[in-house]
């Protein structure tokens, strides 16, 4: 992360609203709580000492209940809510020395913003209200025209322009308040509770859609939530704030495998890990792979020692060709034949070390053989039908990761639905001798 | 009289006095409002006159049926032809003259100070209880001092119609502009708008329908307002139902009533019209 650059930086930023707001703020520094502080000068601490960056590129997310703070950070990054103290970097540049002026051509040309309630201009057309940012930059009508219409392509809403906002379904008005953030070209995407506001259903096609935008776009985005789960989809890093403070700040698999404190510890629990944890965090090392120029009795061999009816057939490398059957190979050797080739599958489901345990299951259940994990064409490792079962009901990987390997299931790579096939092994077995 | 031991303040002889003062340093410039104010009503009411009576009436029966509806436009057409055969047009015509006018400048004074005080808390609270004064002040009042300014006639009408009119054009403003939701400006400044630009482009137009409310409530007032200003040689209707009341001439004094009726009902119709197309235009 050190030697990325680094598109927001924010030092030490408190935010107090209040008369008294610099009493305040002494007796932050001074280390009171919030709560004493709030009292003894009936200032509102919102933000309190956050420090943190963003890089280029990354999906930062903030996360905290309402009343965290959240939503009075991500606006002091805008500067619609100037900190009281504190630093606001934006690519190297503090803001909060920026004249008005200078202030508003940063807003219109690098930072952007999207509202939890869409913050749309009733009164003006769809179109209008993509190009609000770009008739604010006074842009040419025809310019202004073209760019908003792309934006409003990109998140699928071509033939809507001419419509009122008031006409379209929820889901469809924050597609109009992403075109206008992403109409001005801004390099950072400030999006307060973006998707909250949406029903459960839209909000998840809306954060599929930027999770695939921002394939492409690779913007800089400050993600505001109080919903862990889209916090942990969304999530490059993810910030967790708890009464004006920042908590922890990490990846969703550290803050849920290293809760900083109770506080966190109890927030991750309900989250649904099969949508956070990943197959490389419970893969094993494959131990039933065998060389491809070996040849079949090799394999037959390979497959009594490992007690496992099937092989992963490997180039040097470990490039995974495919996948050899212990009837088959048996076949083979029946047959004098020498090479692997001819009964080695190559269709074999496989996925990548990055696919959430959620999307494991499917290719899991369907699959009589452990699930093997490639990574650029490279067997990194495999996930027996046990081994993802037990991640998914304890939840700790950790414990996972050894525990089926204690009682052999793991080296035997066998999933429960193949035991009827451990006869044919014995066969095997028998013909071999 | 007995006034239980306090001192009697004189609250009336200093306002005499500051009455006094403004009438002898500041003559031209009450001079000066006045030639222009007479000059606005006189232009106007003589360009409602100057054409026949029925031109007149069938040109608002349009305006009626463009605005609002042909039912709208027929009531128009039969109601002020009505002002006509009870020969009252000519007042009537005068009062209109007035009320549009007073009405115009209370609306250019008080939706400016409207935003104003929804910028401004602070300008906000300070003119919430003048807007009381004025508001709750019996209108008559106004006119003693108009009269004392501007002399008997047209002028401290218009003024007396102007001050008793004025709040709700300064309220109703700042209830608009503060009730546009907080997201919608964010996101007008969010993307770098300046100030000017966010009033006049988010703020002003969502808050339309509201404003127009206002307007709505001022031309009410002043026709309320002209009617009384009637009694201080204002003249159009108002001094027509001031003489049947002084002549105890009850037919007068209803035909002059029925036909500020009749202007009440076209203006607030079409006023109100013009509101409702504005929150249509917002609330899509």
């Amino acid at each position: 992360m050190n030697d990325m650059t680094h598109a927001i930086e924010v030092e030490n930023v408190y935010k107090v609203f209040g008369r008294k707001s610099d009493t305040a703020l002494k007796m932050l520094r001074e280390g009171h709580a919030r709560d004493a502080v709030e009292e003894a000068t009936g200032a509102v601490c919102a933000v309190i000492d956050a420090s943190f960056r963003v890089a280029e590129g990354e999906i930062f997310v903030i996360m905290g209940l309402s009343g965290s703070g959240k939503s009075t950070l991500v606006r002091t990054l805008n500067l619609i809510h100037p900190p009281t103290t504190g630093a606001v970097r934006i690519g190297g540049t503090d803001i909060t020395t920026l004249s008005p002026r200078r202030l508003r051509e940063l807003r219109t040309s690098t930072i952007s913003m999207v509202f939890q309630h869409f913050g749309l201009f009733p009164h003006r057309t769809v179109l209008q209200n993509a190009e609000w940012g770009l008739e604010v930059a006074q842009l040419p009508a025809e310019q202004r025209r073209v760019k908003a219409m792309e934006a409003l392509e990109l998140v699928g809403l071509k033939g809507w322009e001419d419509s009122y906002p008031g006409e379209l379904s929820g889901g469809m008005q924050q597609r109009v308040g992403l075109a206008r953030a992403l109409s001005t070209d801004a390099d950072i995407l400030l999006m307060d509770e973006a998707f909250s506001a949406l029903d459960p259903l839209i909000r998840g096609e809306m954060q599929e859609q930027l999770v695939e935008l921002q394939q492409t776009l690779k913007k800089t985005i400050v993600f505001i939530t109080h919903d862990l789960n889209e916090a942990m989809y969304l999530g490059d890093r993810i910030a967790v704030m708890k009464d004006g403070r920042i908590v922890q700040i990490g990846s969703a698999e550290e803050i849920l495998q290293e809760p900083a404190n109770d506080y966190v510890e109890a927030f991750v629990q309900d989250v649904d890990r099969s949508r956070v944890l990943t197959a490389s965090s419970v893969m094993e090392e494959p131990i039933a792979t065998i060389l491809r120029r070996e040849g079949p009795k090799a394999a037959l061999r390979t497959m009594r020692q490992r007690q496992v009816s099937a092989l992963f057939v490997v180039d040097p490398g470990r490039r995974l060709v495919g996948v050899a059957l212990d009837d088959d190979v048996m076949k083979a050797v029946r047959s004098g034949e020498h090479s692997l080739d001819p009964i080695t599958s190559s269709e074999v489901p496989t996925v990548t070390p990055d696919t959430l345990l959620a999307d494991l299951l499917v290719p899991s259940a369907e699959s009589r053989l452990p699930l093997p994990v490639v990574d650029d064409g490279k067997l990194v490792g495999v996930i027996p039908r046990v081994t993802l079962l037990a991640a998914l009901a304890t939840g700790s990987p950790n414990g996972v990761a050894d525990g089926p390997a204690d009682d052999g299931l793991a080296e035997n790579g066998t999933p429960p639905a193949t035991v009827p096939g451990s006869p044919e092994s014995a066969d095997a077995e028998e013909v071999s001798e | 009289m007995d006034l239980n031991g306090l001192p009697r303040v004189p609250v009336g002889d200093w306002v005499d006095a500051g009455v006094d003062w403004l009438t002898d340093n500041l003559t031209w410039l009450f001079d000066g409002v006045s030639a222009f104010m007479s000059a606005l009503v006189g232009w106007l009411e003589a360009a409602l006159l100057f054409p026949p009576a029925l031109v007149v009436v069938v040109a608002f029966a349009a305006i009626g049926l463009l605005v609002r509806s042909w039912k709208f436009g027929l009531f128009t057409l039969a109601s002020f032809a009505l002002i006509v055969s009870m020969s009252m047009w000519e007042a009537a015509m005068s009062t209109l003259s007035l009320v549009l006018v007073a009405s115009l400048i209370t609306v250019a004074i008080g939706v400016p100070f409207g935003i104003l005080a929804a910028r401004n808390n602070g300008f906000s609270t300070f003119v919430r209880p003048v807007l009381d004064f004025m508001q709750t002040m019996p209108s008559f009042v106004y006119l003693i001092p108009a009269i004392v300014f501007f002399g008997i006639g047209k002028v401290p009408g218009v003024v007396a119609t102007i001050v008793f009119s004025m709040p709700p054009a300064v309220r109703l403003t700042e209830l608009g502009l503060r009730q546009v939701d907080k997201e919608v400006v964010e996101a007008g400044e969010a993307f770098g708008a300046s100030p000017s630009r966010i009033l006049t482009r988010i703020q002003v137009p969502l808050a339309l329908p509201t404003i127009m409310a206002g307007v709505n409530q001022v031309i009410m007032l002043a026709l309320s307002m002209v009617v009384i200003a009637g009694i201080v040689g204002a003249g159009g209707l108002g001094a027509m139902v001031f003489r049947g009341v002084t002549r105890l001439d009850v037919g007068l004094g209803f035909e002059g009533g029925l036909s500020v009726v009749i202007l009440a009902i076209f203006l607030d119709r079409i006023t109100s019209a013009f509101g409702e197309r504005a929150s249509k235009r917002t609330s899509r």
